[in-house]
C-alpha cells in the first residue's frame, strides 16, 4: 500500500522560524499580479500600520524584528495554481485562503481576521458543486486532490529571499552532491530514481546525466531549458518565478554530476519576472558562496548565465536553443550528434527542463525509494499540468503521474462547463494533452493511467504538460486548424516537410472548413500528415501533425460531416452554416431585416421572418439585431 | 589487420571507405540518392529531407547525418520513401514560382530535374507562393526568391567557405526567406559577388546577371569593333555545355564559334596573363630589395580585392598593385587597338569571356573607367557565351579549331595555368627564378604550389635566399590565413588567394556542374595545356617583349604603371542602414549625429561612446535639438572610432570632442 504522496513531502522543508505575530501570503504569480494583487499588497502594508502593527516585508526583516509581537510579515509568493480565483491572499498560521480580494477588502481582513481571529467568509471559496464555503487549501477540491511538490514551495517562499530558501532547507541537497557524493553516484541516484524528462520526451534523465558524464573533456555546459512556449503553458513560468532557487540548486547538481562549469538557463523572452527573479537569485546564492568559486569547499566552479530567449517557439527544441545561445538563428540540427556528445560550443551539453531541474534536489533530500513511492513504477513523482478550457476550476496543477484523467477534470477541475460556463453532466468530449504537439484523448480514455509509456501507447503524450479540456460544441476540425496554424507560424522554416508541410495541411483542413474537401481532400491530408511525421528534422515538426493525426483517429466521423455533408457537428465552423430563422423564436418584428444589409431576410411584420442563405453574407447584424435569439447559423 | 567495413544497401554489399555519411556509401555504391541542401563542400544541413533512407532496426533517417555502421542494412527504394520523396518535391513545387521555361535554369535545375525524375505529373497541393519582388540591384547577381526553395547552400556557401555572411535566414514560418542584412539589396551589403551561391543554387534563385543583349547590340552596329578576351579557365569548361567532359579543352573551337558570331578579334587573357606575372614578380623584387609592405598578396581576383577593400584596408598596401589580367588587357587593348584596327576609342568594344561574376564588378569599377569608356565594355561568363552559340544555332563541337588572333592572343603556358588556383604563385616563380638566378635552364614545374588544400605553403630557396609563399583559394582559408599573420602565428613573402574553390576553372561563371570530379579534370587539362604549348615562361613571350617595347616602356616604368597598375582603398560593408537611438526621437532636428557601430569603430570602443553620449546628451539643454544615430562605416576605420556631427567628420572620437563639436555648430 503506497503512502499519500503529500505526507511523503510534509518533511522536505524545514518549517520556519519567523518569531512575528502573523503572516499574510499574497500571491504575486502573473496571473493574480494582472488581477491587482499588487495593489492588494500596498493596501496591506498601509492598513496594517494604521492598525498600529508594523510590517516585515521579507525573511530578514521578520528574523531581525525588535518587536516581533506586533509585526506582521507580509509575504509575497509566487504562482499558487488558482489562478481564475486570484488574487489570493492566505493568513497564517491558521491558514486561511482568500480568493479575488479587492484593495477594499484589505481593511476587513486586518481587522477581522488578524485581530479578532474571525473569519470572512464572503471571501472563501465556495465550492462550486454542494455551495459550502472552504477555509483552506485542505478543504478545497481543487488543492485537496493535488500533489503539491515541486509547486509546494511556490505558494509559500518568497521567491526573492535566499535567505528564506537555505532557511527552509535550500542548497541541502547540493551541499550533499558536491561533498558527499561522487558524480557517478550522483547519477546513479537520479537514474534510480526512474525521473523522466518533463519537457515532452520522458526521456530518462539520469542516463542523459550519465551520458554527458562519460564523455571525454573538460568542459561541459549545463543548460536549463526555460523556453516554455505552448499555448495555455505556464508551469515551468510558475515554477522559476515562484521558486527560482530550486532551479538553481537543480542546475547545481546536474552541473556536479555530469562535470560542468558552466550553465545557462535559457528563459522565455515573455517571462522577464522570470528573467529578473533568476537573475537576483543567482546574484543571491553568490553572495551567499553556494554558487560560484569553489562551492562548498569542493574546489569545483559553476558559473551561471540567466539568458533571455530569443522569442521563437523552436527555440524550445534543444538544438535550435543550443544555436540561439551560441548567438545564431535558433534553428534545430540533425541528431546524431546529440547535445550529450557534442552540445554547447561543440562540447557535451545536458539540457534539461525546468520543472525535471526542480525535481533534483526533492530527489536528493527525499531519497530514491521515498521518491519512487509517488507516481507509477514507470513513470515516478509528479507532474504539474496547466489545466484549462471548460472546467470548472482551471489554473496550474500538479499531481502524481498515473492519475487517471477523470480524477484531474472532474475532481480538481470540477467538472465540465458548458457553453454558459455551467457544469454540465454530459458536457465532455476531449481533452488536448501536450499542446500543439500532442494529440487528445476522449471519453475512452478518462480511466487511463496518465504516465509517459500509457500516453505513447495510445499515440498522445504529456508533452510539457497542457491540458485543454473541450465540451461537446466543440469542432474538432476546428481543434487540428487551431494548433496547426500555430505550428505552422512558430516552423523555423528549415526543413521542407515542417515547413511547407504545415502551410498545405492548414489548406486542407480550411477546405474541409469552408466545405471545399472532397474525398480526395481527407486523403491527402492524412498522406501528407503521415510524411511530415514521419520525415521531418526535429520535434516541432514531427509531432505538428499530431492534433490532425489524433483527431481523425477519434473522429472521422466528424471530419467526414464536413467533407460529405457539408455539416460541423458542433456548429462551429461558420462556412457551413445554413442561416435560418427559427420559426418558434420568431416574433417577427422586422428588426433583423432592417439591419441586414445585404437584404437577405423577408417576412411581414409579425409573421415569421426567412433567410435567404444565397443572399446572406454572415455579418452577424441580424443575430446582434434580434431580442428571442431566432436566428441561428450565422 | 582491420576487417573491411560493408553495409549492404537493397541486398547489394557496398565497403565502407571512411566517408562522412550514409549518404556518401550509398553514392558510391551506384544509386543517386537525391537531395537539395546536401553539398560535400558544405556542413550537413538536414533541410530537405530527400536523403531519407529506411535503416533495418532505425527506421527512416536522413542518409546525410548519419555515419555508415558496418552491417547496416539499407532500404533506400520503398514505397515510404517514394511517397515521401515525391510529397517533398510537389511541396516545394506549391511555393515554387513555376516559370521554367523562361528560367535561366531550365534543364540544369535539380528541382526540375528531380520532379521529373520522381514522376510528378500534378501538384496536388495548392499554389502558395506569393510574387516577390526581385533583387536586380547589382551588375552581378540576381536574386529571385519566388524561385528560392530555402535549401541554405547559399548561406551556408557564403559563411562556411567563403566566410562572409552576406546573406542569412529571416523570418519564420511561411515567411522565411533568404536575405541580405536588414533586407537590403545586394548592391548595398558586403557581398563581393564571388557568385558562389548561385553555383550551389539548386534553382534559378541566384543567378550570375546576363549581359548577352546587350552584346548582341554591339556585334550588330556595323561602325563597332568588337573585340574579345577569353579568360584560361573558360577554354576547358565549355565544352561541358555540348555534351563534353569536363577538362575537354577547346580554345580552337571557341575562337571558330566567336567569329561566327561576328567578333572582329579573339584575343587571349593568357597574354596579359604573362604580362601581369612580369609586372607582379618586378614588383615583389622591388618590395624585397628597395622595402615595401610583405607579405605581398596577388590582386588577380577582384572579390578577393573587395574583401580585402572591406575587411582588412589595413592590408591594402600588400596587394599588388597589378591590375588583374582582364583590366590590363583593357588598358592595353585600348591603348594598341585603335590605330591597329582602324577604329575611333568609343566604337572600339572590349568584350571578356570569363568564369567569374565578380569581373563583371570589376569592369564597372571607377579606377577602371576612363572619361566615361570602360576599358572592358561588357563581361560575358562562360555560360553566357554557350548560351550565345546555342541560340545561335552552331554546332559547337563539330567546329574546326581557330587559331586567336596576335599579338594579343598569343601566350605561354604560364599564363594559362592562371586560372588553377597556385597558378599565379607557379607563374611568378618561373619568371622570379630566372630572372634572380639567370638561369634559363630549369624545370618550369614548380609542384610545391599546386594541389587543393585550402591553404598550402611553401618554400622555395632561390639563390640561398627562402621565400615563403601561401597559396589559398576560398575567402573563408583568406580570413584565417590572415588572421594567422595578424596574431603574428606565420609569416609570408608572397601570399596568393583566389576567391574560388580550386581557383579561377571553380568560377561561379563556368557551366553547371553536377560531375563531383569537375573542378578536378578542369584542373588537369589545364596543367596538360601548359604542357602542350612550346613556351612555359611569360618572360620568354615574344609579343610581350614588343609590347614593351613599342608600347609600355619599360617593365614597372612609368607608362606600364599607368596602364597596368592601380590602387584600392577601403570600402563600406553596409550602405544607408541608419538606426535612431534616442529615445522618443522626433525628425527634423537641427543636428545630426552619427556614430560608427561598424566592426572597426566598436572595437575601438564606439558601443560606449555611444551610450555615454547618449546620456550625456540627454542632459544637456539641447537633448531636442540633437537626434542620435548609430551608422555604419566612414571608411576610415583606422582612425575610429569615427563620429559624424552635421557635416563635420570627428576621428579618434570622444564624448569631450563630440560635445564640443555640437556645440560650436549649435551656437553658429
Amino acid at each position: 500500500m503506497k503512502q499519500s504522496p503529500n505526507n511523503i513531502f510534509d518533511n522536505i522543508w524545514k518549517p520556519l522560524d519567523e518569531p512575528c505575530m502573523g503572516k499574510i501570503v499574497i500571491c504575486t504569480g502573473t496571473g493574480c499580479v494582472a488581477s491587482g494583487s499588487l495593489k492588494v499588497l500596498d493596501k496591506f502594508v498601509e492598513e496594517i500600520k494604521k492598525a498600529g502593527f508594523e510590517v516585515a516585508q521579507n525573511f530578514t526583516e521578520a528574523k531581525e524584528s525588535e518587536k516581533p509581537d506586533s509585526t506582521v510579515r507580509l509575504s509575497k509568493s509566487g504562482c499558487q495554481g488558482f489562478c481564475q480565483m486570484g488574487p489570493l491572499v492566505t493568513v497564517m498560521p491558521d491558514d486561511i485562503l482568500y480568493t479575488k480580494v479587492k484593495p477594499e477588502d484589505v481593511a476587513e481582513i486586518v481587522q477581522e481576521t488578524l485581530c479578532n481571529k474571525r473569519v470572512i467568509e464572503r471571501l472563501l471559496y465556495k465550492d462550486p458543486v454542494n455551495k459550502t464555503p472552504c477555509q483552506g487549501q485542505q478543504e478545497i477540491v481543487f488543492y485537496k486532490r493535488q500533489s503539491r511538490f515541486v509547486l509546494k514551495m511556490c505558494g509559500e517562499l518568497d521567491p526573492e529571499s535566499v535567505e528564506e530558501y537555505i532557511e527552509r532547507g535550500g542548497y541541502d541537497a547540493a551541499k550533499k552532491a558536491y561533498i558527499d557524493m561522487t558524480d557517478e553516484q550522483v547519477c546513479k541516484m537520479i537514474l534510480d530514481s526512474g525521473l523522466r524528462g518533463r519537457g515532452g520526451g520522458g526521456f530518462p534523465t539520469g542516463r542523459k546525466w550519465d551520458l554527458t558524464r562519460i564523455q571525454p573533456g573538460d568542459k561541459k555546459y549545463v543548460i536549463c531549458n526555460g523556453d516554455e512556449g505552448d499555448p495555455g503553458a505556464f508551469m515551468d513560468r510558475s515554477v522559476m518565478e515562484g521558486n527560482p532557487h530550486s532551479v538553481i540548486e537543480g542546475i547545481m547538481i546536474a552541473a556536479r554530476a555530469v562535470g560542468a562549469d558552466e550553465a545557462y538557463v535559457y528563459v522565455r523572452m515573455e517571462y522577464p519576472l522570470a528573467v529578473k527573479r533568476l537573475r537576483k537569485a543567482v546574484v543571491d546564492a553568490e553572495a551567499k558562496g553556494v554558487l560560484g568559486k569553489n562551492i562548498f569547499g569542493s574546489g569545483k566552479n559553476l558559473i551561471c548565465h540567466v539568458m533571455e530567449g530569443a522569442g521563437a517557439f523552436v527555440c524550445g527544441e534543444e538544438t535550435a536553443l543550443i544555436s540561439s545561445i551560441e548567438g545564431k538563428r535558433g534553428m534545430p540540427s540533425p541528431k546524431p550528434p546529440f547535445p550529450a556528445q557534442k552540445g554547447l560550443h561543440g562540447k557535451p551539453t545536458v539540457i534539461n527542463n525546468v520543472e525535471t531541474l526542480a525535481t533534483i534536489p526533492l530527489i536528493v533530500n527525499l531519497g530514491v525509494e521515498k521518491f519512487r513511492q509517488i507516481g507509477n513504477e514507470s513513470s515516478p513523482g509528479t507532474k504539474t499540468f496547466a489545466l484549462s478550457g471548460h472546467v470548472a476550476n482551471t489554473g496550474l496543477i500538479e499531481v502524481p503521474l498515473g492519475i487517471s484523467l477523470r480524477e484531474i477534470i472532474y475532481d480538481i477541475g470540477g467538472g465540465v462547463t458548458d457553453k454558459n460556463g455551467v457544469i454540465g453532466t454530459d458536457g465532455f468530449k476531449i481533452v488536448q494533452i501536450g499542446g500543439p504537439s500532442g494529440g487528445c484523448l476522449t471519453e475512452q480514455h478518462l480511466d487511463i493511467a496518465l504516465d509517459f509509456d500509457s500516453l505513447k501507447k495510445i499515440g498522445a503524450m504529456i508533452g510539457s504538460g497542457g491540458l485543454v479540456v473541450m465540451n461537446k460544441h466543440t469542432c474538432m476540425v476546428s481543434v487540428a486548424h487551431y494548433f496547426m496554424q500555430f505550428t505552422q507560424n512558430e516552423s523555423c522554416g528549415k526543413c521542407v516537410l515542417c515547413r511547407e508541410g504545415t502551410k498545405q495541411m492548414l489548406h486542407l483542413l480550411e477546405d474541409i472548413m469552408s466545405g471545399e474537401a472532397t474525398a480526395q481532400t481527407l486523403e491527402l491530408l492524412e498522406q501528407l500528415a503521415r510524411v511530415v511525421q514521419k520525415g521531418s528534422l526535429c520535434g516541432l515538426g514531427k509531432t505538428a501533425p499530431n492534433p490532425v493525426l489524433s483527431t481523425l483517429r477519434h473522429f472521422r466521423s466528424e471530419y467526414e460531416a464536413h467533407v460529405f455533408d457539408k455539416r460541423c457537428p458542433a456548429g462551429q465552423c461558420k462556412k457551413l452554416l445554413v442561416p435560418e430563422i427559427d420559426p418558434l423564436k420568431c416574433k417577427g418584428c422586422t428588426l433583423c431585416a432592417r439591419k441586414c444589409p445585404v437584404d437577405a431576410i423577408t417576412g411581414e411584420r409579425g409573421k415569421v421572418h426567412t433567410i435567404d442563405p444565397e443572399k446572406c453574407i454572415k455579418c452577424g447584424a441580424c443575430v446582434a439585431a434580434c431580442k428571442f435569439e431566432a436566428v441561428v447559423g450565422v | 589487420m582491420n576487417k573491411k567495413a560493408y553495409i549492404y544497401v537493397d541486398g547489394i554489399k557496398a565497403p565502407i571507405n571512411g566517408e562522412r555519411n550514409l549518404l556518401e556509401v550509398i553514392r558510391k555504391a551506384n544509386i543517386d540518392i537525391p537531395t537539395f541542401c546536401y553539398h560535400s563542400e558544405l556542413s550537413v544541413y538536414g533541410a530537405c529531407r530527400m536523403c531519407m533512407v529506411d535503416v533495418e532496426g532505425q527506421g527512416l533517417v536522413a542518409s546525410c547525418s548519419v555515419v555508415a555502421q558496418p552491417d547496416m542494412k539499407v532500404k533506400t527504394n520503398t514505397a515510404e520513401i517514394r511517397e515521401l520523396r515525391k510529397i517533398a518535391v510537389e511541396l516545394l513545387l506549391a511555393n515554387h514560382e513555376q516559370s521554367c521555361p523562361t528560367c535561366k535554369r531550365s534543364s540544369t535545375c535539380k528541382l526540375q530535374d528531380l520532379g521529373r525524375r520522381l514522376g510528378i505529373e500534378k501538384v496536388r497541393f495548392k499554389p502558395v507562393n506569393k510574387q516577390q519582388p526581385l533583387d536586380e540591384s547589382s551588375n552581378v547577381l540576381v536574386r529571385d526568391p519566388n524561385k528560392c526553395i530555402l535549401c541554405g547552400d547559399c548561406v551556408r556557401m557564403c559563411s562556411e567557405v567563403q566566410g562572409i555572411g552576406a546573406i542569412d535566414f529571416a523570418y519564420r514560418g511561411h515567411d522565411v526567406s533568404v536575405l541580405p542584412a536588414f533586407g537590403k539589396n545586394l548592391d548595398k551589403v558586403e557581398c563581393v559577388y564571388c557568385g558562389q551561391c548561385a553555383r550551389v543554387c539548386p534553382t534559378g534563385a541566384l543567378t550570375a546577371k546576363s549581359h548577352v543583349s546587350e552584346v548582341w547590340k554591339k556585334l550588330d552596329d556595323t561602325k563597332k569593333k568588337v573585340i574579345v578576351q577569353i579568360a584560361p579557365a573558360v577554354r576547358v569548361a565549355i565544352g561541358e555545355m555540348f555534351g563534353k567532359e569536363a577538362g575537354t579543352v577547346s580554345t580552337g573551337q571557341i575562337v571558330a564559334a566567336l567569329k561566327m558570331l561576328g567578333f572582329d578579334r579573339v584575343y587571349d587573357t593568357c597574354f596579359t596573363a604573362d604580362l601581369t606575372v612580369i609586372e607582379e614578380g618586378n614588383e615583389f623584387i622591388q618590395r624585397v630589395t628597395k622595402g615595401g609592405a610583405m607579405p605581398q598578396f596577388t590582386s588577380c581576383c577582384p572579390a578577393w580585392v573587395k574583401f580585402v577593400e572591406q575587411y582588412y584596408p589595413e592590408y591594402l598596401d600588400n596587394l599588388s598593385t597589378c591590375r588583374s589580367p582582364q583590366q590590363m588587357f583593357g588598358s592595353v587593348a585600348r591603348k594598341m587597338l585603335p590605330e591597329e584596327l582602324h577604329v575611333e576609342q568609343e566604337d572600339l568594344v572590349v568584350v571578356s569571356i570569363m568564369p567569374c561574376t565578380a569581373k563583371k564588378f570589376e569592369s564597372r569599377r571607377h579606377e577602371f573607367v576612363r572619361e566615361d569608356i570602360p576599358d572592358v565594355d561588357y563581361v560575358l561568363t562562360t555560360q553566357e557565351l554557350g548560351q550565345m552559340i546555342k541560340s545561335s544555332g552552331i554546332k559547337f563541337s563539330n567546329l574546326q579549331p581557330e587559331s586567336l588572333d596576335l599579338p594579343l592572343g598569343f601566350k605561354t603556358g604560364a599564363g594559362v595555368i592562371f586560372g588553377n588556383t597556385g597558378g599565379v604563385s607557379e607563374a611568378v616563380l618561373r619568371f622570379l627564378h630566372e630572372k634572380l638566378t639567370g638561369n634559363t635552364q630549369y624545370s618550369f614545374e614548380f609542384h610545391e604550389v599546386r594541389g587543393t588544400e585550402g591553404i598550402r605553403e611553401a618554400n622555395i630557396t632561390i639563390e640561398g635566399a627562402t621565400y615563403k609563399l601561401a597559396v589559398v583559394h576560398g575567402l573563408g582559408n583568406a580570413r584565417t590565413l590572415i588572421e594567422n599573420i595578424k596574431n603574428g602565428s606565420c609569416e609570408y613573402d608572397l601570399i596568393e588567394v583566389m576567391s574560388c574553390p580550386g581557383g579561377c576553372i571553380g568560377g561561379a561563371g563556368q557551366p553547371i556542374s553536377f560531375d563531383p570530379d569537375a573542378r578536378k579534370k578542369r584542373t588537369k587539362a589545364l596543367y596538360e595545356a601548359d604542357k602542350m604549348l612550346q613556351l612555359h615562361k611569360s618572360q620568354e613571350n615574344p609579343y610581350i617583349k614588343k609590347c614593351y617595347d613599342t608600347h609600355l616602356g619599360e617593365v614597372g616604368g612609368e607608362i606600364a604603371h599607368k596602364l597596368l597598375h592601380t590602387h584600392y582603398q577601403s570600402r563600406k560593408r553596409i550602405h544607408d542602414a541608419e538606426f535612431s537611438l534616442m529615445p522618443g526621437s522626433k525628425p527634423n532636428k537641427q543636428l545630426d549625429i552619427r556614430v560608427c557601430v561598424g566592426t572597426s569603430c566598436y572595437l575601438r570602443g564606439s558601443q560606449d561612446l555611444l551610450h555615454a553620449l547618449i546620456m550625456d546628451i540627454q542632459n544637456s539643454d539641447y537633448e531636442d535639438r540633437v537626434d542620435v544615430k548609430a551608422t555604419f562605416c566612414f571608411e576610415k576605420c583606422s582612425e575610429g572610432p569615427v563620429v559624424r556631427v552635421g557635416e563635420k567628420l570627428v576621428a579618434q572620437a570622444t564624448v569631450e570632442k563630440i560635445k564640443q563639436e555640437i556645440e560650436a555648430q549649435l551656437s553658429k
